[in-house]
C-alpha cells in the first residue's frame, strides 16, 4: 500500500508567497558560496543536502490524501483544494480510460470539500465516484458548494456517475478492497476518522479531531482505534497549550498528543497533518524536529516514526 | 505519587515525586488544585518544585494549565522550579513554559514570587 499527500494545509490553502521564495533562493545561494553548480546534477545534489524549508516547502493545498494499492481502486480522503492536482494525476495515469474513485469524507467544512468543483473527473461522462461520509448532510453540502451564486457549474452538470454513501461509525465495510471503520471525533458539527486495513497494513486517517484531555473513556477509545496501526495520519495543528487553552474548543488537536496516542497505541509511524495556515515552512519543520525529539525522550519499548506531511509526500507501507 | 509539602514564607512549596501521567493526574490534580485555593486566600504564592519528577504527560500538563487558570482569576500566583532536563524540553515543546514561568531552582523561583531569603 502506498500514502500520497495532495493537501496537507488545514482551514484554508497557503500559498507559498514571492518573499519566502525570494528568502529560500537567498539562504540557497549563500550556502552555496565556493561550491561549482555548473551541472543540474550537481545543482541538484547540493539542494538535496539543504535544509528541507530551504529546499522544499510543506506546500498550501488543504486536506487530500490519496491511498494507492496494486489491484485496487483509487481512495481519496477528502476533497480539499489537493484534490485538483489529484484528479489531475488521476487522469493523466488513466490515459483516457474510465476511472473508479472512493472517496471517503472526514466531515463536511470548506477546506475538506472545496476541491471537488476542480476534482476534474467528476465532469467526465464514464468516470464513476462514490463518496462516502457519515454526515447526514452530505450530498447536500457538494451540491450545495456548486449552486448559484458560489460556483458557475452546478452540480447537475457534472458528467460522471456519481453516488453518495452513508456510513455508520463504528461498523466495519468492505469497500474498494480496503476494511474499513470510522470513528466519530470531537469537532464542531462532528468528523469522522477512518481505519483502513488491506493486506495486513493499517492507515489511519484521523483529521480535525479534538482530543478532551480529562475524558479517559475517549482517550482509551482512540488508543483502541490507532491500535497497532502502521501509519496514523493525524491533526497535529497546535501545540497542547493552545489546543486546550486559547483554541480550546476549535476542534483540532496538537503534536505531543499524536505523540502520546500513538505510543499508547504501539502505532509504528505518526505523520504531523492538517497544518496550520499561519505557519511558515521554517516553523512547520521546526515542530516537526521537536516532535521527533518528543518521542525521542519520552519513548517506552515502543518506537514511533515521525514524519511532518507535505504536498507530494508519498509513503510506502 | 508522593508529596512534600512545606512553607516558605510567603510561599508554600509543593514537590510531587515520581511520573505524572493519566494513572496519577487525578491525584496530582487534586493537590494541587486545593492548594493553589488555599494558598491564593492566604495571599501565599505555590512554588512547584518538580526536581523530583521524571515525565509529566498531557494529562498532568492539563492540570498545571487549569492550575495556572485557576490563579489567574483570583490573583494567586503559581511557579515551577527545578524542572529536569527531559521535563523542561516537554514543557517547551507543548510550550508550556509560556503558560506558566519555568526557574532553575526552588530559591530563584522564592525569589521571583517575593519570598525569597
Amino acid at each position: 500500500m502506498q500514502v500520497r499527500f495532495w493537501g496537507t494545509r488545514g482551514s484554508i490553502p497557503a500559498a507559498l508567497t514571492a518573499h519566502m521564495l525570494r528568502d529560500k533562493l537567498v539562504h540557497a545561494l549563500v550556502a552555496a558560496a565556493g561550491q561549482h553548480l555548473d551541472t543540474p546534477e550537481k545543482a541538484g545534489a547540493f539542494a538535496d543536502t539543504l535544509p528541507f524549508p530551504i529546499s522544499h516547502t510543506f506546500g498550501g493545498n488543504s486536506p487530500c490524501v490519496e491511498l494507492l494499492a496494486d489491484g485496487a481502486p483509487r481512495v481519496l480522503l477528502d476533497m480539499g483544494s489537493g484534490a485538483r492536482p489529484a484528479g489531475l494525476e488521476a487522469l493523466r495515469q488513466l490515459a483516457g480510460k474510465p476511472g473508479e474513485f472512493h472517496i471517503f469524507m472526514s466531515h463536511l467544512h470548506w477546506d475538506h470539500i472545496m476541491g471537488f468543483p476542480f476534482f476534474t473527473p467528476a465532469y467526465i461522462p464514464g468516470h464513476s465516484i462514490r463518496i462516502y461520509g457519515c454526515h447526514a448532510e452530505l450530498e447536500h453540502a457538494f451540491r450545495r458548494q456548486q449552486a448559484p451564486p458560489s460556483f458557475p457549474v452546478d452540480f447537475s452538470r457534472l458528467g460522471a456517475r456519481i453516488e453518495f454513501v452513508q456510513l455508520e461509525p463504528g461498523r466495519a465495510y468492505e469497500i474498494a478492497g480496503y476494511r474499513v471503520m470510522a470513528k466519530l471525533q470531537a469537532h464542531s458539527g462532528d468528523s469522522y476518522g477512518y481505519r483502513f486495513e488491506r493486506g495486513g497494513k493499517t492507515v489511519i486517517y484521523s483529521t480535525d479531531s479534538e482530543h478532551k484531555l480529562e475524558d479517559i473513556a475517549q482517550t482509551d477509545s482512540f488508543i483502541d482505534f490507532f491500535h497497532a496501526a502502521d501509519l496514523v495520519i493525524f491533526d497535529a495543528m497546535y501545540s497542547l497549550a493552545d489546543a486546550i487553552s486559547v483554541k480550546e474548543d476549535w476542534g483540532h488537536s496538537s503534536n505531543m498528543m499524536g505523540v502520546e496516542l500513538c505510543q499508547l497505541a504501539q502505532a509504528k509511524h505518526l505523520v504531523l497533518f492538517h497544518h496550520e495556515p499561519a505557519y511558515d515552512d521554517a516553523t512547520i519543520e521546526r515542530v516537526w524536529r521537536e516532535t521527533q525529539r518528543l518521542e525521542e525522550i519520552t519513548r517506552g519499548e515502543h518506537p514511533v516514526q515521525v514524519t511532518a506531511a507535505y504536498d507530494g509526500l508519498q509513503l510506502a507501507l | 505519587m508522593e508529596f512534600i509539602e512545606r512553607p516558605a514564607g510567603k510561599a508554600v512549596i509543593l514537590a510531587p515525586a515520581g511520573r505524572i501521567d493519566m494513572a496519577t493526574s487525578d491525584q496530582f490534580r487534586d493537590r494541587v488544585l486545593a492548594l493553589v485555593d488555599t494558598c491564593t486566600k492566604a495571599q501565599q504564592a505555590v512554588v512547584l518544585d518538580f526536581s523530583a519528577v521524571g515525565y509529566i504527560s498531557s494529562a498532568g500538563l492539563r492540570v498545571l494549565m487549569l492550575a495556572a487558570k485557576q490563579a489567574r482569576g483570583s490573583g494567586g500566583t503559581v511557579v515551577l522550579a527545578a524542572l529536569q532536563p527531559v521535563v523542561l524540553e516537554i514543557f517547551q515543546i507543548s510550550r508550556f513554559d509560556k503558560v506558566l514561568a519555568c526557574h532553575p531552582g526552588v530559591s530563584e523561583a522564592l525569589a521571583a514570587v517575593g519570598a525569597g531569603g
